[in-house]
């Protein structure tokens, strides 16, 4: 057992010195002053040797032994011995308590570093903390200094102020020092003049005596004859007259003089009035209606009326021409109201341009802006909308121009087109077909009508013939002249014109119809066709003529078939 | 007219003939014209006496001798038959008349610059007078003269007296001591004073505007102040300070110019017309850029009677314009234009300004400066005018004709008309 401890004493040892040289290292690079506080007192390394041999000797083994088991068990640590009162020791306990031991040797240790870095940190905050204080100081007296030195400057200028007011004052005073002087002079110097003067008129009123008294011959006025008065008149002896006479023209060149003045002022001020009534005019009619606001109206409502009253009676009296001070007064007066008015109505607009401009809100304004815009906005979109429509079509129109690259397209186009033209066309035939078919039977109607007529003719001029043999034979003595040839054409004409004209009526109604339906040069030959039938008529009036009657049948026909000719063309 | 020593020449305007010569006892002294231009009066104030002579009646002839009493100052009345003659001393004035032999004594005038004043049509007569220390003006109607009012002025030492153009009204004013001027009406009534400062040197001259519509009074302060006939207040005041600042006003500076000779022409001895312009520097004007500065004297404080202020005055004819002369500056010619109350053009010479005045019908200033020069001024423009002649002509003072078609130009010894052309329009 004591072999044992021996050895393992050695090594705790020597581990403790190493961990008490560590921590003796830590402690001398620590600050002066913390190593003070907390330097323990522990011997050197070689005193510690000395020291743990020191305390446990082969002498006092036991002893040390029991003060060790002591002192744990004191410290809360199981007791070394194996049994209580043996002497035996308990192996494990005491490697238990060693290792305890050197536990708490460590967290000693740690909490010793964490106290010391704390320490640090403390010493280098109060040093930061120092020299803040230090560096504020500093400032503090600097400022200072600068107060105290602002505090001079000031008092220097304020003496210096008062100084100056004090040399004004003085300036002053002397002015008016000199100013007094001089009036004092100027009193003593009129002064004096005064006396000097009396003497010198005292002096001359010696020398006129003298002048006077020594009656000189040679005061005298030699003339070689009068003259005549400048304006002819008689020279006239002063009297009273004479002297009111002349008070009484400088009068009247005084009055005229001011006569003329004041002509003159009325001329001006009635120009005056004039101007300042076409400015009032001027001025109501640029001042808005006042409307708008209510309130003011109600203060300057009734004022206004009666103002304006008032000009109105003003206006229509023409008092504007007398001068009274009252008609006066109030046209300066009204003049002055509505200048104000007007004054405060420009400013009211240029207070809403300034706002407008600076773009503060107000109601109206507001209300008047979002309209403005909200149109704004419309009409844009709408500008946009039919641009996009424009757009759309003229790329339509573009496509539809140029070819595109698709022939099935373009031959679908085509078709359709073609298919247009197509259906028009079969309905114009069939229009001209049936057209066709009419005249067809129209045709053979006026055949068969010809035809007729043909006969009806022949009877006709027999009968005529055997009746123009009558009357030819009744007549004889009576008629010389030979207008049988024009006559019976024309008679015959004339009735057969009837029927022509009542066929010509028909076929005319239809080649009308059917001329409406086909195309214009075809309408054009109607007219035409239809002059020569009704010309007839109005040519053979008187009586019908057998001879003419052939012609007449004859030409129908080629009328009618010239007629039918162009119809075909 | 012109007088020589003690001999009188009559000549005619358009041609400068010799129409009369007339003799008289001793050197004349004054000579004026009678105002229907009749007669003509020569004082001779050495001996007191004073010869009128006729223009019709070359044999006629007339004496006045004041004997011991003396003559100081001698004019005719208005209407060209009687004569004023201020005695000695200002003793008296003596009325002598033409017509009926009479004479009439004013008492107590007053010995100042312009103590008797007659309106413009010749009815009244101002006449300032001074007893016991006290100024007083007495109203003359001139047809009979018959004391028309007599009254006291405010005035310390009155100093002169002018008629307004309308007859109507009568400026006096003080002495330069004082700057007081007062206005009265026709029958003595006090209209109005005005006072510009105190205690400074006050009026020096003044000026009717020839419509009685300004009156403008210029004063040793270098300035002219203007005060309308109707409130007879100050409606603008003129100043005349030695850098023209304003942009619209015009100087015009007159510039020497040397003429230029061609030496290959010259011959010897050189001509004596050559002679003259080649030794005598011709002048033109040029117009200087604003501001300008103008030569500045400044007087001796000291003496009496200092050059500075305001000195000489006239308005145009028409009323448009003022014409002022800054005695501080005494080469320029101030020309306002009243229309606008602005000054409108400086007329900046090399000498200094003798004289200057306006044409009696047209805007038209004629100014002389003691040079051979005469320089004409109108609203159009200027120009300076050299006298032709052999030597120098200095020309002092000038004076034009009524009708303002021509001047006369009087050196110390000479005198020449210089004639204007009117344009053909």
């Amino acid at each position: 057992m004591g072999d044992w401890k021996t050895i393992t004493v050695p090594v705790l040892s020597s581990d403790s010195k190493n961990i008490f040289q560590h921590t003796s290292d830590k402690k001398i690079s620590s600050p002066s002053m913390n190593s003070q506080v907390l330097r323990l007192p522990l011997p050197s390394s070689k005193s510690m040797h000395n020291f743990f041999s020191a305390f446990c000797t082969e002498e006092n083994i036991e002893q040390s032994i029991s003060y060790l088991n002591r002192e744990l068990t004191t410290l809360g640590f199981p007791s070394i011995y194996a049994e209580s009162k043996g002497k035996e020791l308990n192996l494990i306990s005491i490697i238990n308590c060693m290792n305890e031991l050197l536990v708490l040797q460590h967290k000693n240790l740690r909490a010793q570093e964490e106290v010391e870095m704390q320490h640090l940190k403390l010493g280098s905050d109060m040093d930061h903390l120092q020299n803040c204080y230090a560096k504020l100081k500093e400032q503090l007296e600097s400022s200072k200094r600068e107060i105290v030195g602002l505090q001079e400057r000031d008092r220097q200028l304020q003496s210096k102020n008062r100084n100056l007011h004090q040399l004004l004052k003085n300036e002053k005073d002397e002015v008016q020092k000199l100013q007094n002087i001089i009036s004092s002079r100027a009193t003593q110097y009129n002064h004096d003049m005064k006396r000097k003067e009396r003497e010198y008129n005292k002096l001359k009123e010696r020398l006129h005596q003298l002048v006077m008294n020594k009656k000189d011959k040679k005061i005298a006025m030699e003339v070689l004859n009068y003259v005549g008065r400048a304006d002819g008149k008689r020279g006239a002896w002063r009297t009273d007259k004479t002297e009111a006479r002349n008070e009484e023209e400088m009068y009247k060149v005084l009055l005229s003089d001011y006569e003329q003045r004041q002509k003159q002022l009325l001329v001006e001020n009635a120009e005056l009035k004039k101007v300042l009534q076409q400015m009032k005019k001027e001025i109501i009619s640029l001042l808005p209606p006042q409307k708008q606001k209510p309130k003011e109206r109600s203060e300057d409502g009734p004022v206004l009326s009666d103002l304006e009253e008032d000009i109105g009676e003003l206006n229509k009296e023409n008092m504007w021409e007398l001068s009274c001070e009252t008609v006066r007064e109030q046209l300066t007066n009204s003049i002055r109201k509505q200048w104000r008015m007007l004054k405060n109505h420009v400013e009211k607009l240029d207070n809403q341009v300034s706002r407008v401009h600076s773009g503060a809100l107000n109601d109206k304004d507001v209300i008047s802006r979002e309209d403005h815009e909200l149109e704004t906005e419309k009409l844009e979109l709408e500008i946009q909308q039919c641009k996009e429509m424009i757009k759309t079509q003229q790329q339509l129109l573009q496509q539809q121009l140029m070819s595109p690259c698709d022939d099935d397209t373009t031959l679908l186009l085509q078709d359709c087109y073609l298919l247009e033209e197509r259906e028009r066309l079969q309905e114009e035939w069939r229009l001209f077909q049936e057209q066709k078919k009419n005249f067809e039977k129209e045709r053979r109607s006026f055949t068969e009508a010809a035809i007729r007529l043909g006969l009806e003719r022949k009877a006709f001029e027999e009968d005529r013939g055997t009746w123009l043999k009558q009357q030819f034979l009744s007549m004889s003595t009576d008629y010389k002249h030979s207008e049988n040839v024009t006559t019976p054409s024309a008679f015959l004409g004339s009735n057969l014109t009837v029927n022509v004209y009542l066929l010509g009526s028909e076929q005319d109604n239809r080649l009308v119809k059917s001329a409406s339906q086909q195309r214009k040069p075809h309408r054009v030959s109607s007219p035409v066709s239809a002059e020569p039938w009704q010309t007839s008529p109005y040519i053979t009036h008187n009586s019908s003529n057998a001879a003419s009657k052939k012609p007449a049948a004859d030409s129908k026909p080629n009328q009618w078939v010239g007629s039918d000719k162009e119809e075909t063309e | 007219a012109s007088c020589v020593q003690y001999r009188l020449v009559v000549r005619d305007v358009r041609s400068l003939q010799v129409l009369q010569l007339y003799t008289c006892l001793d050197q004349i002294q004054h000579m004026e014209w009678s105002s229907d231009s009749l007669f003509i009066l020569c004082a001779m104030y050495k001996r007191g006496i004073v010869q009128v002579w006729s223009l019709e009646q070359p044999d006629w002839h007339c004496k006045i001798d004041e004997g011991s009493a003396g003559l100081v100052a001698s004019c005719w009345s208005p209407d060209g038959r009687h004569i004023l003659n201020t005695t000695e001393f200002h003793l008296r004035i003596t009325v002598w008349s033409l017509c009926t032999k009479s004479v009439s004594y004013i008492k107590y005038p007053k010995a100042c610059q312009q103590g008797v004043a007659f309106t413009k049509d010749g009815r009244y007569m101002a006449v300032a007078e001074r007893r016991d220390c006290k100024d007083f003006i007495s109203i003359f109607v001139c047809s009979d003269w018959q004391l028309l009012r007599h009254f006291d002025t405010e005035t310390q030492d009155l100093f002169g007296i002018e008629w307004a153009p309308n007859g109507c009204v009568l400026a006096a004013w003080d002495t330069c001591l004082e700057y007081k001027i007062l206005l009265y009406s026709l029958d003595g009534r006090l209209l109005s004073t005005y006072r510009a400062y105190e205690w400074s040197l006050g009026i020096k001259s003044i000026a009717w505007s020839p419509s009685s519509q300004f009156l403008a009074v210029g004063s040793y302060d270098e300035k002219v102040r203007i005060l309308n006939h109707v409130t007879w207040k100050k409606v603008t005041e003129f100043e005349h300070p030695a850098t023209i600042a304003n942009t619209k006003t015009i100087v015009y500076k007159e510039v020497e110019k040397s003429p230029s000779v061609e030496t290959e022409r010259l011959s010897f001895p050189p001509p004596r017309a050559l002679a003259s312009s080649l030794f005598s520097t011709q002048s033109k004007y040029d117009v200087s850029q604003v501001p300008v500065s103008l030569q500045y004297v400044k007087p001796a404080a000291d003496r009496a009677n200092p050059k500075m202020g305001i000195g000489m005055l006239a308005f145009s004819p028409d009323n448009c314009f003022l014409a002022t002369r800054n005695d501080n500056i005494p080469n320029a010619v101030w020309i306002w234009d009243i229309q606008k109350l602005k000054l409108l053009v400086v007329l900046e010479q090399l000498c200094a300004i003798q004289s200057f005045q306006w044409d009696p019908r047209q805007p038209r200033l004629a100014v002389c400066t003691g040079s051979n020069k005469v320089y004409v001024w109108s609203p159009a423009g200027c120009v300076s005018v050299q006298v032709p002649g052999e030597g120098d002509f200095q020309i002092v003072s000038l004076s034009w004709h009524a009708s303002g078609d021509s001047m006369v130009l009087l050196s110390k010894e000479n005198f020449c008309v210089c004639y204007l052309e009117r344009e053909e329009v």
